[in-house]
């Protein structure tokens, strides 16, 4: 065990922290809009958009996450028409290529939560709304975004902790997140198990506030149904 | 398409083969992670606080730590591990691990964390009565656990241990970090000597897609068939 080693390399790995935190927040808040969309999509009733938001949501949870950072970090450069667009710009940066990834994966992801929290509100609930004359959008904002919070927040939760496992791949294309610095550092001093037991351990205490966390507003909107 | 073609000219066979690979680890790595599950699971449930915490602490790592972290720790810390248990046998000299080995035990510590979490659930909640009434009819532990509690417990894990082994497929790209030709290595290999990345990434999403897309398919299967009788 080499104790100087951990001890030398914590700043370092805390820093790099601070690059998982930033491309776990923007894309879990990217994620939650895009999620949304596909959610209200999926309850449309035509069937065009319907089999559209299945398609994507099918497609992003079929495939590893590496895959899709591959095909639009390496693969997107490739057409030259995108090359002239101002989406070059967002395109050849590793950190946007990394969060445009993540927030199409987690807003896949999060879209079957919201859907099913939707769909199991019961119908009962509506129609008492509808019956004491509540306007349709206090209806949608004060009963139903209520009771879909509730109902998403358990699976939810886990969908954040997979989501800052999942910034661990941003190393893949050259972001120096905790991961990367992680592999840098067990690179140049062979010591793995060390440094593993330091980020690991600062993963395990991110995984441990976000549990807790969910866990308070599982109690806030622990209201009956 | 002239990339996909078999032979020399494409990249087609070597594509297949890949498939195969990563097929193979997932597998071999799937079957790992139920001898863990074997494992931690009965420690997961003791009554005994010290056995139990041994249980906890290794699904709780395992899933809070990334994938990417843990295939690096066995990557880099295998061959010393190993190399370290051979010099107290006498053996100095370099052991290197095979990539298959490396890449399947990886994936199967992980999967075998969630697999334990599954047959802790499907276990639990199994009625205790049949677990009383096996025991007073005088059923041998044989009888008493493949023929009782075995069917009950897999007929409710089995949709979760599905979830898993889509996981477990999934996950089995990040090993091509080790350099085992699977799937993801060969189309980045393909990718840089052709100059086409997007052809072949695209390529491996949609293998990735066949892959559990039919494996769904036979495990909904299994999942009817395990129903039977309720």
């Amino acid at each position: 065990m080499d104790i100087e080693l951990m001890i030398s390399s914590f700043p370092k790995l805390l820093n790099a922290t601070l690059i998982t935190l930033k491309l776990l927040s923007v894309s879990l808040i990217l994620g939650l809009f895009i999620g949304l969309g596909f959610a209200i999509l999926r309850m449309n009733n035509n069937k065009l958009i319907n089999k559209f938001a299945y398609g994507y949501s099918y497609i992003f949870r079929g495939t590893p996450l590496l895959v899709q950072i591959f095909i639009i970090y390496f693969g997107l450069g490739q057409i030259e028409y995108l090359r002239t667009t101002f989406l070059w710009v967002v395109l050849k940066e590793p950190y946007w290529c990394a969060i445009i990834a993540f927030s199409l994966n987690t807003g896949a992801y999060t879209s079957e939560i919201l859907r099913s929290a939707f769909q199991t509100i019961k119908p009962g609930y509506l129609e008492a709304g509808r019956s004491l004359g509540i306007p349709s959008k206090i209806i949608f904002t004060k009963i139903q975004i209520p009771i879909a919070i509730k109902q998403s927040l358990p699976a939810y939760g886990n969908e954040i902790i997979l989501m800052l496992k999942g910034t661990s791949l941003a190393s893949t294309v050259t972001l120096m997140d905790l991961t990367g610095v992680a592999k840098y550092i067990i690179s140049t001093t062979f010591k793995p198990v060390e440094v593993f037991i330091v980020a690991g351990g600062i993963y395990l205490f991110m995984t441990f506030i976000i549990h807790n966390v969910i866990k308070y507003l599982e109690k806030k909107y622990g209201f009956q149904t | 398409m002239e990339l996909l073609y078999f032979g020399d000219k494409g990249w087609g066979d070597e594509l297949f083969f890949a498939t195969l690979m990563t097929i193979a680890v997932s597998i071999t790595a799937m079957i790992i992670g139920f001898i863990f599950a074997a494992l931690f699971t009965p420690l997961k449930l003791s009554n005994n606080k010290f056995l139990n915490s041994i249980g906890n602490a290794y699904t709780t790592v395992i899933r809070g730590v990334p994938e990417l972290l843990v295939i690096y720790l066995f990557f880099f810390g295998g061959s010393g591990a190993i190399m370290f248990v051979a010099s107290i046998f006498g053996y100095n000299d370099y052991i290197e691990i095979n990539a298959f080995l490396t890449g399947s035990f990886s994936i199967g510590i992980i999967s075998g964390a969630y697999s334990t979490e599954v047959f802790r659930g499907a276990l639990q909640s199994i009625d205790k009565g049949q677990f009383e009434a096996a025991k007073v009819l005088g059923f041998n532990k044989y009888i008493y656990f493949f023929k009782i509690i075995l069917p009950q417990m897999l007929r409710l894990a089995i949709p979760n241990l599905s979830n898993v082994w889509q996981i477990t497929l999934k996950d089995t790209s990040l090993i091509s970090v080790t350099g085992l030709v699977e799937i993801m290595r060969q189309s980045y290999i393909a990718a840089g000597s052709t100059r086409d990345p997007l052809f072949f990434y695209s390529f491996a999403a949609v293998l990735y897609l066949i892959l559990t897309f039919l494996s769904m398919q036979l495990l909904n299967r299994l999942e009817t068939k395990y129903s039977k009788g309720y």
